[in-house]
């Protein structure tokens, strides 16, 4: 049976589409035509928005903007967003960041989905329905079955110099799927001590999760050897590590807070 | 099976085709149009044996529906050479062994030909990182690498 696809000029006219049974939103493909070229029966038709606002990307008073509908290539090019480039680089080759939007990555279940651990540790908002809802929420929904509205853009406070850090571990080099992924945002005062830090972990539950007891250890901190030891010995505190061709939940658990450790250090 | 129109320019030749709805563009250009230069490997967009350009930019032509090319200009390894002369990635990879078996050649070749089209003097990092979508089971990558800078430094000899 063929797959229908709808083009709709505006939001409100795809959302009022997808309300039919067997309609699945369409954004760069990656994983929706992935998972039709895999058999998935559940979709009859596809339903994309062209309205140009959600390929834009706004940078106003240190906060920035990204439509969802703008792709990771678009992310890592722009010369305001260079703070984050590491995380829009680190999704797939250059083909796949030619494609994959930062939409569709809230939707991409572990392994993948490593820039929405960026969005998490930059407490990023997510806007569904005309609303910006806090990025954990949104995550929470979605790993509870609970659909929503289609997501226009997402927006954060750019992160000061040098406070995000971002790292993906992969078996295969240059570029593989995700062991797991680290991002934090760490801000230091002038003593160097922790002032507060967000840390985000992908691979370690299906969906990205916040590491609260690795944080809560970390603050007021130097970033010292001795200093971090708490952090990293707390960080496997409430993981759930996803087991799949790539490495299995027992490796993943072993293997974070080694990484966790060189991304606090480095 | 509902067909739709579509169409869109194949290496400068325009093309005007009903498919299947919901067909993809690797699905499009091998068994309507009859270009077989791309190559379906996974379907899942791991391998990037399918890869063509669209307006440009290198996309896996698997995971793109053909309908959402309308208008669009296709560039695929079939359009690469010219007037019977290859392009000096193709003659690259000829001289320098970069192809076994061959089926990840001609994603290689667009993979390779995005790169040099933004960066006419890539770095081995360059490559590294612009064919790091395809997979190459025979080569071990390092013949690839090379035929890639090798084109490069043939490309900027050409344009000095």
């Amino acid at each position: 049976m063929g797959i229908a696809l709808q083009s709709f000029a505006t939001v409100a006219e795809a959302e009022r589409a997808l309300s039919a049974s067997g309609a699945q939103y369409l954004g760069g493909g990656t994983l929706v035509l992935r998972a039709l070229n895999e058999g998935d029966v559940a979709v009859e038709h596809l339903v994309r928005v062209t309205d140009a606002a959600i390929t834009d990307i706004a940078i106003d008073g240190g906060r920035a903007r990204i439509g969802a509908g703008v792709t990771m290539t678009a992310v890592a090019r722009h010369t305001g967003l260079e703070a984050i480039a590491s995380a829009a680089r680190a999704v797939g080759g250059p083909a796949i960041r030619n494609m994959a939007t930062v939409g569709g990555n809230l939707f991409a279940a572990a392994p993948y989905g490593d820039f929405a651990v960026a969005l998490l540790a930059l407490d990023a908002t997510v806007e569904t329905g005309g609303a910006d809802r806090p990025i954990e929420a949104f995550l929470a929904d979605r790993a509870a079955g609970k659909s929503s509205p289609i997501v226009t853009s997402v927006s954060f406070a750019l992160p000061p110099p040098g406070s995000f850090r971002f790292r993906k571990v992969s078996r295969v080099k240059p570029k593989g799927v995700s062991v797991l992924s680290i991002a934090a945002v760490i801000e230091t005062a002038e003593d160097g001590r922790v002032l507060a830090a967000r840390i985000a972990l992908g691979c370690m539950a299906p969906r990205p999760m916040r590491a609260k007891a690795a944080e809560a250890a970390l603050a007021g901190q130097p970033m010292t050897e001795q200093g971090v030891a708490a952090a990293v010995a707390a960080v496997a505190e409430g993981i759930d590590p996803i087991t799949d061709a790539i490495a299995s939940a027992w490796y993943r658990a072993e293997v974070l807070p080694v990484h966790l450790r060189r991304l606090l250090l480095e | 099976m509902p067909k739709v129109p579509v169409q869109f320019t194949l290496n400068g030749e325009e093309k005007a085709e009903f498919v299947d709805s919901g067909a993809t563009l690797l699905k499009a250009l091998r068994d309507k149009i009859g270009d077989h230069s791309p190559k379906g490997g996974c379907h899942q967009g791991t391998c990037g044996a399918c890869s063509v350009l669209v307006d440009g930019e290198l996309k896996l032509s698997c995971l793109v529906l053909a309908e959402t090319c309308q208008g669009a200009s296709v560039t695929t390894a079939a359009g690469l050479a010219e007037n019977g002369v290859l392009h000096p990635l193709q003659r690259a990879f000829i001289d320098g062994f970069a192809a076994q078996c061959g089926f990840c050649t001609p994603g290689m070749l667009m993979a390779a030909k995005s790169l040099l089209d933004r960066v006419p003097n890539p770095t081995r990092d360059d490559v590294v990182e612009a064919i790091s979508g395809n997979i190459c089971r025979c080569t071990g990558y390092e013949p690839i690498i090379q035929a890639v800078l090798t084109a490069a430094r043939a490309n900027s000899q050409n344009a000095a």
